[in-house]
């Protein structure tokens, strides 16, 4: 069974006297444990796709199933639980919560999953300690730079191991070096334990990484490849 | 799911002090307000347990027994015997704090140049005292010395209007149960001055033997005051000794005996609450202006705990936290400040440059704040429950962000 179907996804946005189309009759089959790379030029909806199948954007038109689950017709609180069990995020912009220190951010997730505080601390200094982050736990997202807040951001969301990670513009901020740890940690994951990966992506050396490349344009899907990546 | 509460009341904590000035200057808006709640409603509950004990005093007692008739005729035709066994059983329980007899008729007092009609009280002068007459208001003379002392002691407003003084002589006239004059000469032996100036012109007291012999009625009594633990709530007082009257005697307790004086008390209580109530408004404006910029600062934010799987009520607990911390803190230091000017007032404010107004509304002239745990309470849970009731409207403004949309928000 596919991890995520999409069928027929629209959305359009009004911009003046103008139809913005951020969807455009999208269809896409990703089966459990793919790593999926997104591509394509600004406003070519792969945010917009990224947002649809974490239930954090209503459709105009269209299904979208997690193991056979209707995301698009889920309720408030259904999508919430979803998200928190389910689906890890990473955005394109670092979106830390800033009262929080880095180990709280990672930890943040966990705390509202329930799991037990000794479990958490455990979990988090290990994965802060993957992403190079070590010594660096107790500061602020103030205290830290672009690339370092980035990887607080990837932290948080694999920590808790999810089904799927959607993944906007990842490696943005980082450095070759770390883009390479990171993928490297994601490439891991997705092949260990089975997450599926959606990432979306401007950087060439971050797609080379995926087994499937899908192009997106206009909202639509223009092209999509599968690349060995064995 | 549950809401996770620890983290919801760290994030809640933290965020409050983001912005220290602004919280700070809500704190303090709280703490004002709620120190004006105190302090006011203790002075209004001062200045009506004044009144009201003013009334008590002058009634005497908490409640009172009378012949069945005796309210509509206070004349000497409807008089009591003595207190009976059981009568004297309830008196002497611990429920009782002190009680007399009295004969209380209607007179006409005499001197040389004037009379005046009065109220002849015939006491026991220790069974006054107890009840709440203070021998330090008798500013010429003496009070009596017994229910048999021969003498009269007279206002020291009446003694002007009589033209008379310390030593002179008054005749006292009323009438007898054969509806013949009976009257009397008395010697003034004391002059007692009081909190109202209509107490001093209207009531005279002499010894309760020499009265009864006077006006003939025996051993029998007008009534029998009775003091109590607790002037609020004088009605099981008055039950117990209603258990043991013959049908021809009935016993009121003072909120029967002075209908005005009790409904002060009631429109008291409903007067602290709208003060209360309209005290908090002032506040709530402020309030609810704190959580709305509050929640508009950290749209992002709030879109971003829904991405990442916090459900609404969370949210909407989250702020209700930072608006419970936020009364919680202001309320603390209100009810300190409260009490800390309330204290040092203890022993009252002088209020004599507007005595003549506060005798008009029965109150005497030094105003002694009164702070009751009751309306302490009534304070702190108007804040709070008004206060969450509140900060429901930007807490569910917070709840409502679309994540994707507050995620966009700069």
């Amino acid at each position: 069974m596919a991890a995520i179907s999409c069928k027929d996804l629209c959305k359009y946005y009004q911009q003046g006297d103008s139809v913005i189309k951020g969807l455009d009759h999208v269809n896409l089959e990703i089966e459990q444990g793919s790593f999926i790379c997104l591509s394509g030029p600004s406003g070519s909806g792969k945010t917009t796709l990224l947002n649809a199948i974490g239930g954090l954007d209503a459709l105009d038109s269209g299904e979208i199933s997690i193991d056979g689950e209707r995301v698009d017709q889920l309720g408030k609180a259904a999508l919430s639980d979803l998200r928190l069990h389910h689906i890890g995020f990473v955005f394109q912009a670092y979106n830390l919560i800033p009262v929080l220190s880095a180990k709280e951010n990672v930890e943040f997730v966990m705390q509202i999953q329930g799991v037990g505080t000794a479990e958490r601390e455990r979990r988090s200094m290990k994965i802060l300690k993957e992403v190079g982050l070590e010594g660096m736990e107790h500061r602020r997202p103030a205290q830290l730079s672009g690339g370092q807040q980035q990887r607080v951001a990837v932290a948080r969301a694999i920590v808790s191991q999810p089904k799927l990670v959607l993944a906007d513009e990842p490696t943005a901020n980082l450095d070759s070096k770390s883009m390479e740890k990171l993928m490297g940690h994601f490439r891991e994951l997705n092949r260990v334990h089975g997450v599926t990966f959606l990432i979306a992506t401007h950087d060439q050396r971050v797609m080379e990484w995926a087994d499937r490349r899908i192009s997106m344009e206009d909202g639509r899907v223009i092209r999509d490849v599968l690349q060995n990546n064995g | 799911m549950s809401i996770p509460v620890r983290a919801m009341s760290k994030l809640a904590w933290r965020n409050l002090w983001r912005n220290y000035r602004r919280t700070l200057i809500m704190l303090l808006a709280i703490a004002v307000g709620a120190w004006a709640m105190i302090f006011m409603t203790a002075l209004l509950r001062g200045m009506v347990d004044d009144m009201v004990r003013q009334g008590i005093r002058a009634l005497p007692g908490h409640v009172q027994v009378h012949a069945a008739a005796y309210r509509d005729d206070p004349s000497v035709n409807h008089s009591l015997t003595a207190p009976d066994a059981a009568l004297l059983n309830i008196l002497a329980a611990d429920e009782v704090e002190a009680w007399t007899s009295r004969v209380k008729v209607p007179a006409m007092i005499s001197s040389e140049y004037d009379n005046r009609g009065v109220q002849l009280l015939g006491v026991d002068p220790a069974g006054e005292v107890e009840l709440g007459f203070e021998t330090a208001d008798v500013v010429e003379g003496r009070f009596l010395e017994g229910a048999d002392d021969p003498g009269i002691v007279i206002g020291r407003k009446l003694m002007q209007r009589l033209e008379t003084r310390l030593g002179k002589r008054v005749v006292i006239m009323s009438q007898d149960p054969d509806n013949a004059i009976a009257d009397r000469g008395f010697k003034v032996v004391g002059v007692f001055k009081a909190e109202l100036e209509s107490r001093e012109e209207s009531i005279v007291y002499a010894g309760r033997q020499v009265v009864q012999a006077m006006l003939g009625m025996g051993s029998d009594i007008s009534e029998i005051a009775v003091l109590g633990r607790d002037y609020r709530h004088p009605e099981p007082l008055a039950a117990h000794i209603r258990a043991v009257l013959p049908a021809d005697e009935v016993v009121l307790s003072w909120l029967r005996l002075d209908p005005y004086l009790a409904s002060m008390m009631a429109v008291m209580n409903g007067f602290v609450l709208v003060w209360m109530v309209v005290i908090f408004l002032a506040l709530s404006f402020g309030l609810v202006n704190t959580l709305m910029m509050a929640v508009f600062e950290r749209v992002r934010e709030i879109g971003l705990m829904r991405a990442l799987g916090m459900r609404p009520a969370a949210i909407v607990y989250q702020i209700l936290v930072e608006s419970l911390i936020l009364l919680a803190l202001g309320l603390l230091v209100g009810n300190l400040l409260a009490i800390g000017t309330i204290i040092p007032l203890r022993d009252g404010i002088d209020l004599s440059v507007v005595s003549e107004g506060m005798e008009m509304m029965g109150a005497s002239s030094v105003l002694y704040p009164l702070l009751l745990w009751t309306d302490l309470l009534l304070a702190n849970a108007v804040v709070i429950v008004l206060g969450i009731i509140t900060s429901l409207l930007p807490a569910w403004r917070a709840a409502q962000y679309r994540p994707v949309e507050a995620l966009g928000r700069a």
